[in-house]
């Protein structure tokens, strides 16, 4: 132990943990914030992992998410912050006379203050049979893993309780193939957060996903020897199933304090500081009951977490006076909401619409002119705003049926203004409870750290990144802080690191000669030395672009598909596709790629798109020896280059064709191989208007007519289809080639990096295009500038198989040897 | 902790890297601009892309599939996402310019 670690160990007090979950954790690094140095802390977490946001535990069993996804303070977070923790380690008693915790694996650890943070258990309800294998419940990341893997081995699920915890689990098992059946209790589906009519709804909507319910159902028993078989109910039905999930509830986790001389209830006790009655030992989060309530959602535990450390750093606070919950279900599309009190009673007034159309059913409470409760289905976007509302408590009187109908309230409205809702908000209130961002978390970001979009704040806080219910209070919070700055365009760069824009950079290297990346990157005072995976790339193009004969591209600089000339596929391995111009191939060429194909056992031998082969599933070192024995140019099928000339049969064969496509095609795609643009370019050519080659969804199509070429530009097939439109129309084939050499070049030119054509045309307009074009001489300038370009291209695959400084790249280092040491 | 050779200065370009594998382990060293190496599991802590393939900016790498930004020094992924891979000491003989790697466990 060195001298420093001495002297702090007589002023440093010690804080025990115990639970390594969300309440204790957010408390802890609240701490952390407060009053850095105040504490030794120690950690003692049931599980193994490291603190993980446990309502995305749905997310992870929807699939897409995967448990490290979810981690929120990972191993190297304790490290950081020199926190001593013990996970997969309870702590099983407490000496609350010699301030003391021993583990289950012997460990002892002395405090001066204890926090008790030991959440809850799933309920799992004491029924015969519950004890058998296949029977869990849902609550932790070993109850996800087995789920997972019973739908490998089984096909029927049933999940009792039809509840936000249960909904959620079926929703889960359903996308992992599973056969699902929710049990429920009562009459209607979440009963505790949903009226009868969103209830009914929201069944129809999951029925029609697959999920099956049986409802009014009590369970008796469950039977099978050894693993369930099937669930018993009390009108003696059975239903046949190999997994339970029992999701009826949770109950907080409270036999060490129980043990250990703590008051109990339902939780632990705690005052309004989240003091127990011992003193030293306080209490945060599920396992915590205050005022008689012990909650079970992120964001109270949050807000007690913030209460008790502000109070063990010796920060002043109010204290934690109770939170209103609002619950958002969000689940394959199905929107809900509810909040506060939404069962009306003999003192309350409701108002509601619903429509059975669009499937969107909307309910506020309304008790002595004030909002007290309210349910949405089918569209909760105005969820926030009425959460903020009941908590705000204010007077709401004649403008109910605004608020409903979600029609902003005018100046002449009584209640007040958005901007005095968000001023009257505290400090410490929770805005994201996903993600746990609180109002000035958000107010820092707009004013200290310069975000004044939403985007920005979600990526600097992540408020609003993962459900996206919070989104309205985001945006109201960033007009209330950022006032007049909001909405105005705040000069933008083509990247984090440099505030110029495409056109000034272009402008710039051309008149100052900048000739490298990292020129550029010096004489404009980049903020980052070596620039982003988005400027560099750009750059490198510019470059390209502006000096073609001199320039050396820059292959660090380029993505992965374009250093290694193939496409990555998801999991490693390349493609391979070789140049066919004009997809005209020969027998002699088809054997040639079947003998490759076969002699490396490619996985998959399949037509693109565009009518070239695409050899799919090579591995990386096979690449340039492929590349070789095909001996074939390039197809640039990963490139942001011209791609393909697609062809229709033209009049070669065709009985319709007008004119020769598949010889233009070809034309058209030997000259420009090779070339570069500032995203890939796919041409086609089509020998009459019944237009067989697609040409009109193209970057450039040629559409034969009698007797004449139409050029369509701009067009695209991607996310969003964009026809092409028409540039010009040419009788000669020479004219369809200068005219489509001049305008790629002067797209080439005048575009972004990674701008498509049609994004492009719609950028600047078809008319501005038109006119750059119209003069001829304009025209064979740029069409000379293109091939001077094209004059200086090599084939990419040649230049890597002939120089093995290059094809070393693609093999791994040949192999470890150990060492003695 | 053991300690392997892997190669040779020379087997690697600047602002690129190199990959090999240490039992089940792929590991990449990358070489910065400056000349110094680092080797890292070659796993994005994301959706597990292959770091060697990604863009070296500085002394981070951008993941190839969904542009993750690791430090190749600390191993921690840049803000706003969040995470952390292993990272491995690398050492050069002056003399020969052979790369040695420390794989501790």
């Amino acid at each position: 132990m060195d001298l420093r670690g001495l002297t702090t160990m007589s002023t440093t007090k010690k804080l025990v943990l115990v639970g390594n979950g969300m309440a204790g954790i957010r408390t802890i690094e609240h701490i952390l914030k407060l009053a850095p140095h105040a504490y030794d802390i120690t950690v003692f977490g049931a599980e193994p992992h490291p603190n993980y946001n446990r309502i995305m535990l749905s997310s992870v069993l929807a699939g897409g998410t995967s448990i490290e996804d979810i981690v929120i303070n990972d191993w190297s977070w304790y490290e950081d912050n020199g926190i001593h923790v013990y996970p997969g380690d309870s702590v099983v008693q407490i000496n609350t006379v010699r301030k003391e915790v021993v583990s289950q694996n012997g460990v002892h650890a002395s405090y001066d203050e204890l926090i008790m943070a030991t959440g809850s258990q799933a309920f799992i309800l004491p029924l015969p049979g519950a004890n058998k294998e296949g029977v869990i419940g849902f609550r932790d990341i070993k109850d996800c893993e087995t789920m997972m893997d019973a739908s490998k081995k089984y096909r029927k699920a049933a999940v009792i309780g039809g509840g936000l915890l249960g909904l959620e689990a079926a929703r889960g098992l359903l996308n992992l193939g599973m056969d699902v059946t929710v049990i429920h209790i009562n009459g209607h589906l979440m009963d505790r957060n949903l009226d009868l009519p969103a209830g009914l709804m929201l069944q129809r909507e999951l029925e029609e996903q697959g999920m099956k319910f049986l409802l009014n159902k009590h369970t008796e028993e469950i039977t099978g020897k050894g693993r369930v078989k099937a669930l018993r109910f009390t009108d003696q039905t059975v239903l046949e199933t190999d997994l339970v999930v029992m999701a009826v509830g949770i109950r907080p986790q409270i036999e060490l304090a129980r043990n250990s001389g703590l008051d109990v209830n339902r939780g632990v006790i705690v005052d309004d500081y989240m003091r127990t009655n011992i003193p030293g030992i306080s209490a945060v989060g599920e396992c915590a009951e205050h005022r008689g309530i012990a909650y079970g959602l992120v964001a109270p535990l949050y807000e007690q977490g913030m209460v008790l450390a502000k109070r063990l750093a010796g920060a002043a606070t109010d204290g934690y006076a109770g939170s209103v919950t609002s619950t958002k279900l969000k689940v394959s599309g199905v929107d809900v909401f509810s909040a506060g009190q939404f069962k009306d009673s003999p003192d309350t007034r409701s108002i509601r619409i619903q429509d059975d159309v669009d499937g969107v059913y909307k309910k506020m409470v309304i008790k002595d002119g004030q909002l007290i409760g309210a349910v949405l289905f089918g569209d909760t976007t105005d969820g926030a705003s009425l959460f903020s509302l009941i908590k705000s408590g204010e007077n709401i009187s004649g403008r109910e049926k605004e608020i409903l109908l979600g029609v902003p309230s005018g100046g002449s409205g009584s209640g007040p203004s958005v901007a005095e809702r968000m001023a009257a908000m505290p400090d410490d209130d929770i805005i994201c409870g996903c993600n746990g961002v609180t109002k000035a978390a958000i107010g820092d970001a707009v004013l200290n750290k310069g975000c004044n979009t939403v985007g920005a704040i979600k990526s600097c806080t992540k408020a609003s990144a993962s459900c996206g219910g919070c989104k309205p209070i985001v945006e109201s919070l960033l007009t209330y802080y950022a006032g007049d700055n909001v909405g105005e365009q705040t000069k933008e760069g083509i990247c984090g690191c440099t505030t110029y824009d495409r056109d000034e950079i272009v402008a710039q290297i051309k008149e100052m000669g900048l000739k490298t990346v990292k020129e550029v990157m010096n004489v404009l005072g980049w903020d980052e030395p070596e620039g982003c995976s988005k400027c560099r790339p750009s750059l490198n193009y510019y470059l390209g672009m502006i000096w073609p004969t001199e320039y050396e591209d820059e292959r660090v600089s380029k993505f992965t598909n374009e250093r290694y000339h193939a496409n990555i596929q998801k999991d490693g391995t390349y493609s391979v596709i070789p140049r066919i111009y004009g997809g005209v191939t020969s027998p002699a060429e088809l054997i040639k790629i079947a003998t490759v194909a076969e002699k490396y056992d490619v996985p998959m031998v399949k037509f693109t798109g565009g009518q070239r082969l695409d050899l799919l599933g090579v591995q990386k070192e096979n690449l340039p020896k492929i590349w070789e024995e095909l001996d074939m140019p390039s197809g640039f099928g990963y490139g942001k280059a011209l791609r393909t000339v697609k062809t229709c049969v033209g009049n070669t064969f065709c009985r319709f064709g007008t004119q020769d496509s598949i010889e233009m095609g070809i034309r058209l795609e030997k000259k420009l191989d090779k070339m570069v643009a500032p995203a890939k370019v796919k041409l086609a050519v089509s020998g009459c208007p019944r237009n067989c080659a697609e040409a009109t969804i193209k970057d450039l199509g040629v559409v034969a007519i009698d007797g004449a070429w139409e050029l369509h530009v701009g067009g695209n097939a991607g996310v969003k289809v964009r026809t092409a439109e028409l540039l010009c129309t040419v009788k000669t084939d020479a004219e369809v080639e200068e005219w489509t050499y001049a305008y790629l070049q002067y797209y080439r030119e005048n575009a972004k990096w990674n701008e498509r054509t049609a994004a492009w045309i719609e950028r600047v307009g078809l008319d501005h295009v038109k006119e750059a074009l119209a003069d001829r001489d304009v025209r064979l300038a740029l069409v000379e500038r293109l091939e001077v370009t094209l004059g200086h291209t090599v084939d990419p695959w040649k230049e890597i198989i002939e120089d093995e400084k290059l094809r070393k790249n693609f093999t791994p280092l040949s192999g470890a040897e150990p060492v003695a040491h | 902790m053991s300690k392997f050779r892997i190669g040779h200065l020379a087997d690697i370009d600047k602002k690129g890297a190199r990959t090999f594998l240490v039992e089940d382990t792929e590991i990449a060293v990358f070489k910065l601009s400056d000349g110094s190496l680092h080797a890292v599991e070659n796993r994005c802590p994301h959706k597990g892309g292959k770091l060697s393939e990604g863009m070296v900016c500085g002394t981070a790498v951008h993941c190839p599939l969904h542009d993750w930004k690791i430090d190749l020094r600390s191993g921690k992924v840049h803000e706003p996402d969040d995470g952390c891979l292993n990272t491995y000491k690398t050492e050069v003989d002056g003399d020969s310019g052979d790369i040695y790697i420390t794989i501790a466990g």
